[in-house]
């Protein structure tokens, strides 16, 4: 059992840590090479739970999609962060206020975990045993049978995106010389090449 | 003690052996795939390509290697030193990592994981940050370019090559590598391989693989006629010989997950005398190396993509052929009865 | 599952499939396509509003009791389509007037619609969640879709940023309320919640607030004015309409159906929130120059007014907020189609004073204008007055008297920056005539009028219809 707790204090310490290096850190795009390193552990943490599946798409889509456009767009911005930083200061008191709020909360919320001993009980959602189904088929078999309109609702939700970034970004330039690459594929040797006879000394 | 010996560090020591073995014979392998390589260029541009040193040039990357090891790394002065050094290491590492759940032979990888081809696909995914880091660390004009270069042209082919495995997690009914080249064992032999039943995903797995290893002729990245040698300008000695390795692991990589994705994997073409009397991991490594030819061969032949037609070809053809591919697939493994159980 | 077991939410399937549709004519038809789009958008509302009266008046559950199609959800769906469908006609003579040519406009309002559908029927806090988010992210997208214009521009941002934090505030109240009862289902939730704790509490105000910042009530209604100023005026109308309307709804029904027996807890932040939004309502609209930011804050206070009837938490008082949200929604359109008529030559006109003279000019514009005007200050016998009459009925039968005396008190403040622009349009001198009024907007502002005028004649179908569907969720 040491191996596993080894493991998961490395992978908790490790993300509480760089997850403190995402705010803290001076340079943008440290700060989002910090927040990957917290998405890993994150997917460290997943493993140790047996959420396999989750580990891996949580790489796949976070830091191997999802991250990489961040730091496409961190890496072109030219903005200087000492300067955002000046305002810092003026919004301590009330960014400290609502993180106070929050601590608060989850003290109470940890607090008082022990109030509802039905809780348990009520959470009766059958985990499938690990030994029998592997947990890709576990989630599969919910995911497209008792959930499947949350996952049609969820594809809405990105055709939307989808929609609305091109309608908000997309602008068709005129005077651009583009690529048909259909009418560059149905030239033939007829409709390309002209033979021309050029008479000694004429020219065409 | 010697419980805590035997049961905690004991496995670790295993499966540490086991590691150093897999990459002592990974990186042997690597040194006479680069080697191939240059010969496959080299013959079809009629040359003889590296000869010197060693019998036909056999000793040329150990040569490389030495050379590569014994110059002085250049830290350029405007570079970003923390992430310039780790972006080769993030490279090769990757690349390493990946061989974890490959298994060559019945039985043989370090991790036998549930979801084995996810791992991988999820490791292929992160080799971009080594490009990126890279890229942007160096501080410089060219390097930068090539940086923006692959984070879209990787994110793009990644789309494509997910599609591609669904495909072939519908036919296998598994994440479990192993289990998806034993799916793929049948009366038929390599008639049954999924090369065969998925071949436009096959295409499309492999000219993805091409984008996503940065290779010709999609090597944007590291264009030398327009950008230099990209992402790779300010690298010089180790940190340069770590990216050329973990570049090349890469590619060994996905020739791999061609193999046990459509060809088969250890499996032997026909399971007839002589084909079987060879061990899984000769035909492992047979495979391996007709896929990597077919790599070289494009990087002899095929002339270097414009950008926009690199993204043309991801967005545009491959996206929804593969989206295509994938619901025809279910349609006929669902109406045939042929889907797994 | 099969198919037939989806019948119920076959109005649903229309909107969605009829959106995708559209949007590949458009794609492929190109930008030349954009009036079929708008047609075919209000086609598939009318088929969806057909289909939602001939669904059977018996609840149906979906999966797994996650949505469910009752009289209260259907109730919801035909005002929701009905707004969305008054904001489409109205937008097309709008578009042709600015040059502005997006068939992406009419399917982006389909799916918002599809959203709100989902919200209204929402009976776990996932699908909750999602029928918001579908619904927000469209309404973002169409905020800013006059992209060139800067105001419009800032408009969508800013709602994407305060619509982004608000969701996040709502996902930490629904993480709360799940970890507390173990169920994401409201029926789950009102059987574990016996008794309030703190952690519930909790997860119920972070719920409230992210539900509040949706249908702009005071503390969270600071986009309004900005957003409703800033994005073209048919998307102002649609926003002050439908998805008001569907949130007001996913409201009432997440008080009345997963929280019954903590009563208390939420009462107070409804009652609170009730009466902040009315009196800021009444007093920041008076001094307002500009018609859009006047009738934002006017849409505060009605949203203030309209949760005086959730505050009892009875089967009155939600038939109240249907009634109010019903009348409401008439007048807001009636409303906001004078607004997008107000044009001359040099554009869209949006200074109050512009109005001025307006009965010697238009005559019937400015009759019309009045009346839903006198309407939404609630003066009797126009439809406003009953909007108002039902819900303070509840409040006083619910022994809340110091909710009902505050809310009178706010609707009289509140008629005044009313009648001051009656005042303009009938007794300052005249100012430049608007151009004719295209026959769409005036078609929707004929029956807004109408509605709002008449409605005293014969309200029985509608309150019998509100009751039905109140009773539909005790």
């Amino acid at each position: 059992m040491t191996v596993p707790a080894f493991f998961f204090y490395l992978f908790s310490a490790v993300a509480v840590a760089s997850a403190f290096m995402v705010i803290a850190g001076r340079n943008p795009v440290h700060s989002v090479l910090w927040l990957i390193l917290t998405f890993v552990n994150a997917a460290g943490l997943f493993l140790l739970i047996g959420a396999e599946f989750l580990a891996m798409i949580l790489v796949v889509v976070y830091v191997g999609a999802v991250a990489v456009l961040f730091l496409f767009v961190v890496m072109m911005l030219d903005v200087d962060f000492a300067e955002l930083r000046e305002g810092f200061l003026q919004y301590l008191p009330i960014g400290a206020l609502v993180g106070l709020v929050f601590l608060v909360e989850l003290v109470l919320v940890v607090g008082t975990w022990a109030v509802g001993p039905g809780i348990a009980s009520a959470i009766k959602a059958p985990i499938p045993n690990a030994s029998q189904v592997t947990n890709t088929e576990a989630i599969g078999r919910v995911l497209y049978t008792t959930y499947v309109h949350y996952f049609q609702i969820a594809g809405l939700v990105l055709l939307v995106a989808m929609i609305g970034a091109i309608v908000l970004t997309l602008h068709h330039r005129v005077n651009v010389k583009r690529q048909n690459i259909s009418s560059q594929n149905a030239r033939t040797r007829d409709t390309a090449i002209e033979v021309v006879k050029v008479k000694t000394g004429e020219g065409i | 003690m010697v419980d805590f010996f035997w049961q905690t560090l004991w496995p670790i020591i295993i499966i540490l052996a086991q590691s150093v073995l897999l990459l002592v014979a990974l990186l042997i392998f690597i040194a006479y795939i680069l080697l191939a390589d240059r010969k496959i260029w080299a013959a079809v541009q009629m040359r003889r390509g590296p000869n010197v040193v060693g019998p036909f040039g056999l000793l040329q990357s150990f040569a490389d290697l030495l050379k590569f090891v014994l110059k002085e790394p250049i830290i350029p002065a405007g570079a970003n030193k923390g992430v310039f050094l780790l972006a080769p290491l993030v490279t090769c590492v990757l690349a390493l990592a990946a061989w974890a759940v490959i298994p060559v032979h019945p039985g043989w990888s370090i991790a036998e994981i549930n979801v084995g081809i996810l791992y991988i696909f999820a490791i292929s995914s992160l080799t971009v940050y080594g490009v990126i880091m890279a890229g942007w660390a160096s501080n410089s004009k060219y390097p930068f370019l090539a940086a923006l270069r692959s984070a879209a042209q990787m994110v793009s082919y990644e789309v494509s090559i997910g599609f591609v495995i669904i495909t072939v997690l519908l036919c296998a009914g598994s994440l479990n590598l192993t289990k998806i080249v034993e799916a793929q064992n049948g009366p038929w032999g390599m008639f049954q391989w999924y090369w065969l039943p998925l071949l436009p995903m096959f295409v499309v797995f492999y000219i993805s693989a091409l984008a996503e290893t940065n290779r010709p002729p999609f090597d944007l990245v590291e264009a030398e006629s327009e950008l230099v040698a990209g992402f790779m300008v300010e690298y010089s000695s180790t940190p340069y010989l770590l990216f050329m390795l973990g570049e090349y692991v890469a590619i060994v990589t996905m020739c791999a997950m061609g193999t046990i994705l459509f060809l088969g994997g250890w499996l032997p073409p026909f399971d007839v005398a002589p084909f079987n009397w060879l061990p899984g991991i000769v035909w492992f490594v047979i495979k391996v190396c007709f896929m990597f030819f077919l790599f070289a061969m494009a990087k002899a032949i095929v002339p270097r993509y414009r950008y926009d037609q690199l993204m043309r070809l991801g967005w545009k053809v491959f996206l929804p052929l593969s989206l295509v591919m994938v619901v025809a697939v279910a349609a006929v493994l669902h109406f045939t009865g042929w889907a797994p159980k | 599952m099969t198919l037939n077991s989806l019948m119920p939410v076959l109005p649903e399937l229309v909107v969605v499939i009829g959106a995708m549709l559209l949007l590949m004519l458009g794609v492929f038809r190109g930008e030349g396509s954009t009036p079929i789009v708008e047609v075919g958008a209000l086609v598939v509302i009318a088929i969806a509003a057909v289909l939602i009266f001939m669904q059977p008046s018996a609840p149906a559950e979906l999966f797994g009791g996650s949505i469910v199609i009752d009289a209260f959800a259907r109730f919801f769906k035909i005002l929701i389509l009905i707004g969305a469908a008054a904001a489409l006609v109205m937008s097309m003579p709008f578009w042709r007037n600015h040059k502005l040519n997006r068939f992406e406009f009419s399917v982006v309002v389909l799916l918002s619609v599809a959203g709100m559908m989902v919200m209204v029927s929402a009976r776990d806090l996932i699908a909750l969640y999602l029928g918001i988010e579908l619904m927000s992210l469209a309404l973002y997208v169409i905020a800013a879709i006059d992209r060139e214009n800067v105001r419009s521009t800032e408009a969508g941002l800013k709602y994407f940023v305060l619509g982004a934090l608000s969701s996040g505030m709502l996902l930490y109240g629904a993480s709360l309320v799940y970890g507390f009862t173990g169920t994401v289902s409201f029926a789950g939730i009102a059987a574990a919640a016996k008794s309030p704790s703190t952690g519930l509490v909790f997860g119920i105000v972070f719920l409230f607030a992210g539900l509040a910042f949706k249908v702009s009530a005071v503390p969270f209604h600071m986009w309004t004015p900005d957003v409703y100023e800033g994005a073209p005026t048919p998307v102002t109308a649609f926003f002050a309409a439908a998805p008001k309307v569907a949130a007001i709804a996913l409201f009432v029904r997440v008080a009345v159906s997963a929280f019954p027996n903590i009563a208390l807890s939420w009462q107070q932040i409804i009652v609170f929130i009730s009466i902040a939004s009315m009196v800021l309502g009444a007093f920041a609209a008076i001094g307002q120059k500009n018609i859009k930011r006047l009738l934002a804050y006017s849409s505060i206070g009605h949203v203030g007014f309209a949760l005086v009837g959730l505050a009892p938490g009875t089967a009155e008082g939600v038939s109240g907020v249907l009634i109010y949200m019903t009348i409401y929604l008439a007048m807001t359109l009636g409303t906001f189609a004078v607004v997008i008529a107000m044009r001359r030559d040099g554009g869209q006109i949006e200074e109050i004073d512009q109005l001025a003279g307006l009965s010697r000019t238009q005559p019937v514009m400015a009759f019309v204008l009045a009346a839903l005007l006198f309407s939404l200050a609630g003066i009797p016998p126009l439809a406003g007055f009953f909007a108002k009459f039902y819900v303070f009925l509840a409040a006083i039968q619910g022994k809340f008297y110091a909710l009902a005396v505050i809310g009178v008190l706010a609707s009289v403040v509140g008629a005044y920056y009313y009648l001051r622009i009656v005042k303009i349009m009938y007794i300052d001198e005249p100012a430049q005539r608007f151009l004719p009024m295209p026959r769409a907007v005036a078609f929707v502002l004929a029956l807004s009028g109408a509605f709002t005028i008449l409605f005293f004649v014969y309200p029985g179908p509608l309150v019998a219809a509100a009751d039905a569907a109140a009773k539909s969720l005790f």
